[in-house]
């Protein structure tokens, strides 16, 4: 798919706002955008996102025979994926201009400059090195490709670490990571490629451009450099005429970049080896958007309780005791009184009680017709009869005791009945 | 009929959700019976007899008397007939320009489709220049086709664009929330400073204000209003306004 074009009027604003020291997303002349650096949950994958541009690197090892010129040297392999999902006018599985130019100037940066040992990756000279390979993806095209691949290149392949290897005789092992821990690169530089875009044949420029910026550019310079102030390569594409003081003042531009950006890339790869020690969330759990609805429904999760105990404890024991409330009447209607609304439940307990209350006074009336029965002399079996149908109704629950109170009392009754009887 | 779908108005609908149009099972005999229509606009379909599928997540919105549709979030155009879109013209060939709108393929515009155009006067516009335009023809089978008149054969504000202005896009959901009859972003906007501002339905906006300072700030203001709270809008240009003055 074609890209959308650039119309006249944009191209005619960029350029005049260049003019005026203005950029469209309000950096000065100078700034990088926002850059964040975070890892995948596997060692040598980290992502990179400079302003809306996003990449991805993964660095992975295998065991190859090495070159005939070098034989007791690793091989180093870098490969850009420009794929649709960055931009619509990248194309899947063809080398495009761009492509090349990227992996090119890659290679330069990182290979050519020898920030990697490649001897420290050869296990059998001769027979069997270490390729390192670096691949990577572009998921997001906001400009400035270049230096975000460096980065992340470079800082995945700090992080990287392949499995350690024993060799016996002839025989050579790969120990698993549970076995023997694995060995980082050893790497003595960190090259970081910095850009900078010219307007106006070399008049005005800029650092870190974005997309549209790139598409009104006359020319680009890239400078690969370490910490240490070193240039690693250096290419100016477009075509355009630089002075040399142009030039001294970009790589003046460029070693601050570097310093900040080398200092940012240790800070991150600090936190992920503190998070991962930790056994935290790191990588790509981390990077997972907290508070918001990604599934219809929850899933139980273990939660991490070493402390909860104790600190429940200590928060039980420090808590304030909750000041005294007295139920005050609330009148939700007028003829309707509310006591203690909006206070805890104490209903449980009192039903209990009420029962007692109630069999007590199930027993306490029956006693006291007892005695009216005994007050009243004759006709007093159906009486009790009937009273017991009642019982039985009006408390179908209490049922067994009450038919035996009943039954017991009908007993009495009948005892008693029969010495009426008798006193008849 | 569609009680069901007047309950879920204003609640987000996700795609799968079913309505069932069933008939109502119980029919007063005093009322004459009268058939009930429904107008299904984007993000719901007819499925089977009686049946209506969401297949867009979104907000359902409803209009009286019988419309409804789902406002979603989307940035992909697909182009309407009778929408005013913002394209680039990409290729003059013969006596048609083909203009990119941000769409799956380009659109065609006669070159007599402008206000006062004839075989000999030919409207004066370049590769790369902008267009204001309303699409006659869209639909899955044919090439979109735009014009730059109304049916009188009058520009009424489409047509090219003059020089300077910026162009820049948002997603669709924006440009519809800017294009609503008492917009409240416009009425925001509005109290900041004097702009002119072109919004195609295609999620492209055009802004052009008295200083590039100016359109920057409006650009970029505009850009981040999609994410934004009421609250949070207002309060970040009435910041705007004391910063910028």
């Amino acid at each position: 798919m074609k890209d959308t074009p650039l119309s006249n009027c944009e191209r005619d604003f960029l350029l005049k706002a260049i003019e005026e020291k203005k950029r469209l997303d309000g950096r000065q002349t100078y700034d990088y955008r926002k850059m964040k650096i975070t890892f995948g949950t596997d060692y040598g994958c980290c992502f990179v996102d400079l302003g809306k541009t996003r990449v991805m690197a993964q660095v992975s090892g295998e065991l190859v025979a090495p070159k005939e010129n070098r034989p007791n040297e690793g091989i180093m392999f870098f490969n850009i994926e420009l794929s649709p999902m960055a931009s619509p006018a990248f194309e899947q599985g063809r080398q495009s201009e761009l492509s090349v130019k990227l992996n090119r100037q890659l290679e330069r940066c990182l290979r050519n400059s020898k920030c990697i040992d490649t001897e420290s990756l050869c296990v059998v000279s001769g027979e069997k090195v270490w390729q390192i390979r670096v691949d990577v993806h572009m998921l997001n095209h906001d400009g400035n490709l270049m230096d975000a691949a460096s980065i992340a290149a470079i800082t995945a392949l700090c992080h990287f670490k392949r499995p350690d290897v024993g060799i016996q005789g002839d025989e050579v092992t790969v120990y698993s990571p549970e076995e023997r821990d694995p060995i980082p690169l050893s790497i003595y530089h960190m090259p970081i490629s910095v850009s900078f875009s010219f307007f106006q044949q070399g008049t005005y420029l800029l650092v870190d451009p974005c997309e549209r910026e790139e598409r009104v550019m006359d020319g680009l310079l890239m400078i690969a450099m370490n910490k240490h102030r070193e240039i690693c390569s250096i290419q100016s594409s477009g075509g355009i005429m630089l002075l040399k003081e142009q030039v001294m003042r970009c790589s003046k531009i460029a070693s601050v970049k570097v310093s900040e950006i080398t200092e940012l890339i240790s800070k991150a790869l600090e936190n992920d080896k503190r998070a991962r020690k930790a056994g935290g969330r790191c990588g790509f759990a981390e990077s997972m958007p907290q508070e918001r609805i990604t599934a219809l429904k929850t899933d139980e999760t273990s939660v991490e309780m070493t402390d909860a105990s104790e600190r429940a404890n200590d928060i039980v024991e420090n808590a304030e005791v909750p000041p005294q409330t007295v139920p005050s009447p609330v009148v939700p209607a007028p003829g309707v009184g509310q006591v203690g609304q909006g206070l805890q439940n104490t209903w449980g307990l009192e039903e209990e009680e009420e029962d007692g209350d109630e069999e007590e006074e199930e027993q306490k009336m029956e006693e006291e017709q007892d005695e009216k029965e005994d007050s009243r002399e004759g006709d007093v079996v159906e009486i009790s009869d009937s009273e017991e149908e009642e019982v039985v109704i009006l408390h179908p629950e209490t049922q067994d005791k009450s038919s035996k109170n009943a039954a017991s009392s009908s007993n009495q009754k009948g005892g008693k009945t029969s010495k009426q009887r008798e006193k008849k | 009929m569609f009680s069901g779908l007047r309950e879920k108005v204003g609640q987000v609908l996700v795609p799968g959700d079913e309505f069932s149009l069933e008939v109502q099972e119980t029919l007063s005999l005093t009322e004459p019976l009268k058939p009930e229509k429904v107008l299904l606009g984007p993000g719901l379909k007819r499925r089977g007899d009686r049946k209506l599928l969401v297949v867009k997540s979104g907000v359902l919105r409803h209009k009286q008397p019988h419309v409804f549709w789902v406002e979603n979030h989307q940035r992909r155009y697909v182009p309407a007939k009778g929408e005013t879109i913002i394209g680039i013209i990409t290729v003059k060939s013969g006596d048609v320009f083909k203009l990119d709108f941000g769409g799956s393929e380009q659109a065609s515009l006669s070159y007599l489709a402008f206000e006062g155009a004839t075989k000999r006067n030919r409207p004066n516009v370049q590769v790369g220049d902008l267009v204001f335009a309303q699409f006659i023809v869209a639909n899955q089978h044919m090439e979109p086709e735009l014009v730059c008149v109304d049916s009188a054969g009058r520009a009424n504000g489409l047509g090219v664009f003059g020089a300077g202005g910026l162009l820049f896009s948002v997603s669709l959901g924006l440009v519809r929330r800017l294009l609503r009859p008492r917009s409240d972003v416009l009425s925001d906007l509005q109290k900041l400073f004097p702009c002119e501002l072109v919004v195609g339905m295609n999620g492209r906006l055009w802004v052009k204000a008295s200083s590039i300072q100016q359109t920057l700030i409006i650009c970029n203001l505009l850009q981040s209003c999609e994410t934004m709270t009421t609250a949070q809008r207002q309060q970040l240009f009435r910041r705007a306004a004391q910063g910028a003055l």
